[in-house]
């Protein structure tokens, strides 16, 4: 029999965190740090605007770039926020997740060769879909030192002529890390000499805590190069409901649709309609979530200080992303051995990237007292090696 | 710094000075300050507990009722009121728009208190002209808490 596979799939590693997830999964009473979604339930107005949809009998498709009132509140919602206007009409379209928009989006921009440059440490998706996209990934290794943005010079350094597009995630899953508009303003000036396009995945723009996001898109000259990416999973919790979407130029947002309509059609309609709730009225629940989550960020950065793990401050998102270097093991033995010893799960800088080696990632989307009792074992688990290293 | 201090401890009393200002980003000394001043001048007036009596073997009958006054003059409703919250039994008293003029809420041991009280003391009052009691049957939530279920974190336990 013929091998049913294409090389191009067999050939992308699979997820990081899935060897973890195996292993964690079987041990019955271990808590977790490793969940990459808000531990709040969708605000019950979002949710109830959902089951009214589907009483209404609202189980159709939409069209395929979105309900129109969901693209109007959408631009409504950019033009406020990041000082950047697009045409609910023609410039912005729904997905099914911000994931869908990052593959549709490299999907529509790379020929076969086309290079994407990809700041690691970062989300799980963007090398394998670059290659599925048959575009070739070239990786940053951002730096601590740097608190894990990306600087003009590291990009110049991986510009060949064969870049295409740059992929930005900031505030960033998993280091928590965050670009201001000093920094994005560099980044920009190279974009624009080299003439590149940027693919900005600000998924967790709303998760902001010191000070407010910048979006790339907003700065001179970079609307017309920049496929914007947000989504609802992360701002108004509802990561199960997968709603994301893209902004962009006609150009680029004209041919993702085109591909989004034959693979997808369409968003879910329910969870379209309970969007535009979550635009209309759910601000309040964002800052509410948004406060809870910079608590528990203060509260861990303080634990660490006092258990003298090293760890830059992150600014967004809600991971922290503690160096673990001292003990002279891998990501992967130190969160293994954590597990073990102590039941607690947290992922290995190394699923986000080889240059998180050294790394954990920490999530803070639990609640407070959930945190306290993970952290207790974690500053006992830290001391009892150090007591081993001292032997 | 008022209002997030008041944001935290009014669901959890408990949580410690410490704790609290590492959350808030703020001094301990400025937190204890400010809380020793709110407790001064009566913006904080007391820490409760929110207690599920049902899980307990202590037997309770919690009460509403809608009570009618005429208000007097030069007094308006604060005179019968305060006849009224005296009572220790007595557990909240608020003036209400609509079609009723106190809403007194009330714990009792025994069914047979909590009408003796109606009865014998509020219904007596000179300027009480009714009363209506509704008796609480179940608490689903209170003071924000939901009483019926357990939070329970359905999430996988590790994702990107």
């Amino acid at each position: 029999m013929r091998n049913p596979l294409s090389d191009k799939i067999t050939e992308v590693k699979p997820s990081g965190i899935r060897k973890f997830f195996d292993i964690v999964s079987e041990m019955k009473d271990a808590i977790s740090l490793g969940v990459g979604e808000p531990d709040f339930d969708t605000p019950w107005h979002i949710r109830d605007e959902g089951i009214y949809a589907l009483e209404k009998g609202r189980t159709f498709y939409t069209s395929n770039a979105g309900l129109k009132e969901l693209r109007e509140e959408i631009s409504k919602y950019i033009a406020e926020r990041q000082k950047v206007v697009y045409d609910p009409l023609k410039e912005i379209m729904v997905t099914v997740g911000g994931s869908e928009a990052i593959d549709m989006a490299l999907r529509c921009m790379l020929n076969p060769g086309d290079e994407v440059i990809i700041p690691e440490p970062c989300y799980v998706s963007y090398v394998p879909c670059t290659k599925m996209a048959d575009g070739v990934p070239v990786i940053i290794n951002l730096k601590n030192e740097n608190r894990f943005r990306l600087t003009a010079e590291e990009l110049l350094e991986a510009i060949t002529d064969k870049t295409k597009v740059l992929i930005l995630a900031f505030p960033n899953n998993p280091t928590g890390a965050i670009m201001e508009k000093e920094d994005l303003e560099k980044i920009a000036k190279v974009v624009i000499e080299k003439d590149l396009y940027v693919i900005s995945d600000e998924i967790y723009s709303e998760l902001t805590f010191t000070g407010k996001h910048v979006s790339i898109a907003s700065l001179p000259g970079m609307r017309e190069r920049t496929i914007m990416i947000n989504g609802f999973s992360k701002a108004y919790a509802m990561t199960g409901w997968r709603l994301g979407y893209a902004c962009g130029p006609e150009l680029i947002i004209k041919q993702m649709i085109k591909l989004h309509q034959f693979a997808i059609m369409c968003a879910p309609t329910t969870s379209q309609y309970a969007a535009v709730e979550a635009l209309r009225n759910g601000e309040d629940d964002v800052n509410m979530m948004r406060e809870a989550y910079n608590q528990r960020r203060r509260y861990l950065l303080h634990a660490f200080e006092e258990m003298g793990l090293p760890c830059f401050e992150p600014g967004g998102a809600f991971y922290v992303f503690p160096c673990i270097k001292e003990f002279g093991m891998t990501s992967e033995e130190f969160a293994l051995r954590f597990l073990q010893e102590e039941k607690v799960a947290v992922v290995p800088g190394t699923a986000f990237g080889d240059c998180g080696e050294g790394f954990l990632r920490i999530s803070y989307a639990y609640s407070l007292e959930d945190l306290k009792v993970a952290i207790e074992r974690l500053a006992r688990f830290v001391e009892n090696l150090r007591r081993q290293q001292e032997k | 710094m008022r209002e997030k201090i008041l944001g935290i401890i009014e669901k959890n009393s408990k949580m410690d000075l410490k704790e609290l200002a590492v959350i808030l980003g703020e001094s301990e000394i400025d937190v204890a300050n400010e809380i020793a001043a709110m407790e001064a001048d009566g913006t904080i007036c007391g820490y409760h507990t929110l207690i599920d009596w049902e899980k307990t073997s202590i037997e309770k009958v919690s009460a509403l009722i809608e009570v009618r006054v005429t208000p007097q003059r030069g007094q308006g409703f604060d005179s019968i009121a305060e006849r009224i919250y005296k009572y220790p039994e007595v557990n909240s008293v608020y003036l209400m728009s609509g079609g009723y003029d106190l809403l007194v809420t009330l714990e009792g041991k025994t069914l047979k208190e909590v009408s003796s009280f109606v009865t014998n003391k509020l219904s007596t009052l000179e300027t009480v002209l009714s009363t209506t009691t509704h008796f609480i049957l179940k608490k689903y939530k209170d003071h924000g808490t939901i009483m019926a279920k357990k939070f329970e974190d359905t999430r996988l336990i590790m994702t990107p």
